[in-house]
């Protein structure tokens, strides 16, 4: 039940960010999933230096090299090369690049979108909330894949197309999960509260519901990277991405599909680290979650 | 639900696919890439050019298209396919049955397997054998299925030959189907060996479709298990003596198939999303491949037609598995 | 016969977290006797239940004591074994009927499948004596209500049926659970009758757990009155009622509210007996009970 007496209720008013309260108690998943990942940015940013090869350079006469464990490998190319003779290692490293900001930016932006657009049609309801459901309703029977693959189509190669075609298509996950929130939070005691001290509607919606939202916005933005990762991945697979062949773990899997009778590495190493991606942002997510559930209901 | 609310949902379809087509439409247009000249090839004079285009009707003003193509529809006709050379309506429902059969099959496939998972789960909850349930669950959860799909060709085909990889029947068997359901007819009029072969190959690209679905299902079945073992209805059972398998199957599952089935619905469409990418790798021939098609082609009323037939399946799958979860729920029926 | 319905002697609870729950508790019940067993909120007389049933919390570990049913003791007993008594010789009746019965199920199937699950009768059987039980407990028109959903009956219908399901296998022993306690004050009245009713005609013994002495007065022949886990005073309702011993239950008596004497101030329990209370209880803790 809300303190709603003055003096106490205006000094434990939630902070716009909300979340050091947890002492850094972090649970098991949460740690491995934040780790990895982590890791995998930490491989991105020094990818010049941990690379052994420029990840463009060709060398057709070591080409379709196997890992260094196999035969014919060589311990210069650790995990082989691939057709045109071009380190697995180095592009993987410097695909990491694309593929971590791609997904950080485009769940950012999926996440602003949404998460605004939820909380209004939640907490004001009505009208409005009737217009963004439908709007959501539409939006959401479009078959996903195939309108991320037009809108990148349309929008040209480039960083920023991917982007704006990752968010477009998703930002509906965050605004149903964010709208539904807000009408719980919408009939809170401490809404209510608020409203009889006078605080106008959008002024108790920024600054006090929007603040015990965070931390389940936060849980969905880490999950959402992860499902950037892979839209990101299917639509190099599918050939609208950023411009080049500079690489990215998408177009390499696009190409070890072709050699995939005789190089299955070059298949199967940015497989790996996709998956190995994705399954720590989805563990961080779960981490996160569990460490909220109790705070937050 | 009751009547009223079942009609004021089923009026809202209209709206929705009204909305899809339009924006479909808009979108289409301003594509790069003219379809006319992929179409012509190098070396049509302008006159080829205009003349195609007339016969297309893409020399109209964007208005006036949309309202011819609506017309159009509202008599069954979705124009003719600029690569097939077709009636588009035609195109599609000839494609529509093999998507349909690998969209079922894979659902049977992910409702057995995340079910199976999900009560192994909670029979075993807080032992090793949850653990390692979890631990399934997070990694299909992180594979997207165009990559299972790959990698499951690399397994199942290239390293063990065990099962095709591509195609939808093997080429050199001649046989004449009725209808485009190979496998249900063949079911029906007993043609094991042929259905046999059909299932070979649907096996890898159900498979694919249905792991990371199967994962999700099992997730939201476990965590709604979870909830239902810690009801009162759950404890008084207990307090009757019945075993916990029993309580597991009769008391927390009917409850727990609620949330789980309409969580489930709403995820439904990314399964038959998946069909895009995934009949593509297999060289399956359904509606996803063909959609792939009409973009490399830039074909419009062929890609308008496929959008807005996998919006009417969206459609009418969340509407589905709204019926499915007041059958479910006895609370929403007219009580 | 003078052997008790169950006995449970000098009971030792404690939780997870190292407090203790139940301080070395004895209660005996005599076979078809109505036992009432009062105390605050938190005073251990749900966990008593709960022990009995073997449903206690996650965590929760029975340090000592023992509790004889039919002349063997439940702690000893295999899990299977004691299962097997579960609804059939001790019966629950819960405090929430609502969530009690499962939602999605009608009434009946859930008493079907009791009877025949649970107390071996066919499925022809199991429907009369399901049908029987209803109108045992006053239900009205029991043929049509058994096909109906839980949500669709009143909350009174269902504490009810839960009290004839609780009395269908003719149970020794029967643990009330404050089964008024989420009804309505008017609604309560019926549901006491039946179940008194059922006892009478069963000759259970019933355990019954409440904080409300007025019911206590009228339903129960013995009592026992529990506070911070521990037994302060026991015996016959009328000698406690009338001349109580210790000066918890006499400030219990005093704080009730009563219509028939002339209105003074509600008397709430001092605040140094209840303090001195407690110390008692942890001073327990330090010499008798846990070893933490």
């Amino acid at each position: 039940m809300a303190d709603i007496t003055g003096a106490n209720w205006f000094a434990r008013r939630p902070r716009l960010v909300a979340l050091p309260r947890f002492r850094l108690r972090l649970n098991a998943r949460a740690a491995i999933g934040g780790s990895f990942v982590l890791l995998v940015c930490a491989s991105a940013l020094l990818a010049r230096w941990l690379a052994p090869h420029p990840p463009l350079d060709q060398d057709l006469m070591n080409a379709l090299v196997p890992p260094f464990w196999l035969d014919g490998g060589d311990i210069s190319f650790p995990l082989g090369t691939d057709d045109l003779g071009r380190d697995i290692l180095s592009r993987i490293l410097y695909g990491a690049r694309i593929t971590m900001t791609i997904a950080l930016l485009s769940a950012i932006v999926a996440c602003i979108v949404g998460s605004m657009v939820g909380l209004v049609a939640g907490f004001y309801g009505g009208v409005v909330d009737q217009i963004v459901s439908r709007m959501i309703d539409t939006w959401v029977a479009f078959p996903p894949v195939l309108l991320a693959i037009v809108l990148s189509a349309m929008l040209g190669a480039g960083i920023t197309s991917v982007v704006i075609a990752i968010a477009v298509v998703d930002w509906t996950r965050f605004a149903r999960i964010i709208r539904a929130e807000a009408q719980v939070q919408a009939q809170m005691d401490y809404v209510a509260a608020s409203h009889i001290l006078g605080l106008r509607r959008a002024a108790i919606m920024m600054l006090e519901v929007l603040p015990n939202i965070m931390p389940l916005i936060v849980t969905l933005l880490t999950v959402e990277m992860g499902i950037a990762a892979v839209v990101e991945s299917v639509l190099s697979f599918a050939g609208e991405t950023v411009a080049g062949d500079y690489p990215t773990w998408g177009s390499m899997i696009a190409a070890g599909r072709g050699t995939i009778h005789h190089g299955w590495w070059l298949l199967v190493f940015p497989s790996v680290c996709l998956i190995a991606t994705v399954l720590s942002f989805n563990l961080l997510g779960d981490g996160l979650r569990r460490l909220i559930d109790p705070v937050h209901r | 639900m009751s009547g009223q609310a079942l009609l004021r949902r089923l009026a809202l379809v209209p709206v929705t696919l009204f909305g899809v087509a339009l924006v479909v439409f808009v979108l289409l247009r301003i594509i790069p890439g003219d379809p006319i000249l992929l179409m012509a090839g190098p070396g049509a004079s302008a006159a080829d050019l205009q003349s195609l285009r007339e016969s297309f009707g893409l020399d109209k003003s964007i208005p006036l298209q949309f309202l011819l193509w609506l017309r159009d529809l509202f008599h069954g006709d979705l124009g003719r396919s600029i690569s097939f050379r077709g009636d588009v309506v035609q195109v599609v429902v000839e494609r529509m049955p093999p998507t349909l059969e690998l969209v079922f099959i894979a659902l049977m496939l992910a409702m057995t397997f995340g079910g199976a998972l999900a009560l192994l789960g909670s029979y075993f909850r807080g032992g090793k054998v949850e653990w390692i349930v979890d631990g399934i669950i997070a990694l299909f959860q992180s594979v997207p299925d165009f990559l299972l799909a790959l990698l499951l060709i690399l397994l199942c085909t290239v390293v063990f030959s065990l099962l095709p990889g591509s195609g939808r029947i093997d080429p050199a068997l001649q046989v004449d189907f009725k209808t485009q359901f190979y496998i249900f007819e063949s079911l029906f009029t007993g043609r094991f060996d042929v259905l046999g072969g059909l299932l070979a190959h649907i096996a890898l690209p159900s498979l694919a479709l249905a792991l990371p679905f199967a994962s999700m299902i099992a997730r939201v079945l476990k965590a709604s298990l979870g909830d239902a073992e810690k009801q009162d209805y759950t404890a008084m059972a207990r307090s009757r003596g019945y075993h916990e398998s029993r309580i597991l199957m009769v008391e927390s599952l009917p409850n727990a198939l609620i949330p789980a089935a309409s969580l489930t619905g709403i995820q439904l469409t990314f399964l038959l999303a998946g069909t895009v990418l995934v009949e593509r790798i297999f060289g399956y021939p359904g509606i996803g491949n063909l959609a792939m098609d009409a973009v490399s082609s830039r074909d419009l009323p062929l890609l308008q037609g496929i959008i807005l037939a996998f919006a009417v399946l969206f459609v009418a799958v969340n509407l589905l598995s709204d019926l499915i979860v007041v059958a479910l729920n006895p609370r929403l029926r007219n009580g | 016969m003078n052997e008790p319905a169950i006995q449970i002697d000098n009971l030792q609870v404690r939780l997870a977290d190292g407090r203790m729950l139940l301080r070395g508790v004895s209660v005996a019940v005599s076979p078809g006797e109505v036992h009432g067993l009062v105390g605050e909120s938190g005073a251990g007389k749900s966990m008593i239940g709960k022990t009995i049933l073997g449903t206690l919390p996650h965590g929760a570990v029975i340090q000592s004591g023992r509790i004889m049913f039919g002349g063997q003791d439940l702690m000893e007993m295999s899990f299977d074994k004691r299962r097997g008594l579960m609804g059939c010789d001790i019966a629950l009746i819960p405090q929430d009927p609502l969530m009690s019965l499962n939602p999605v199920r009608r009434i009946r199937r859930q008493m079907i499948d009791l009877m025949r699950l649970r107390l071996g009768m066919d499925r022809s059987t199991a429907l009369r004596r399901a049908i029987e039980l209803l109108d045992q407990v006053s239900i009205h028109e029991p043929e049509r209500v058994i096909d109906l959903y839980p949500h669709e009956l009143s909350g009174g219908m269902r504490q009810r049926v839960l009290i004839a399901m609780a009395f269908a296998g003719k149970p020794r022993l029967i643990i009330a659970d404050e089964p008024t306690t989420a009804l309505d004050v008017t609604v309560q009245r019926t549901v006491l009758q039946v179940l008194r009713a059922m006892q009478q005609q069963h000759g259970s013994a019933v355990l019954f757990i409440t904080h409300d002495l007025g019911l206590v007065a009228k339903l129960c022949r013995t009592m026992t009155v529990l506070h911070a886990g521990r037994v302060l005073e026991q015996g016959p309702t009328s000698e406690v009622i009338s001349a109580p011993v210790h000066p918890y239950t006499r400030a219990l008596l005093a704080s009730t509210p009563r219509f028939d004497r002339p209105s003074s101030l509600l008397q709430p329990i001092p605040r140094s007996l209840a303090d001195s209370l407690w110390l008692e209880a942890r001073t327990w803790d330090h010499y008798v009970g846990a070893s933490i």
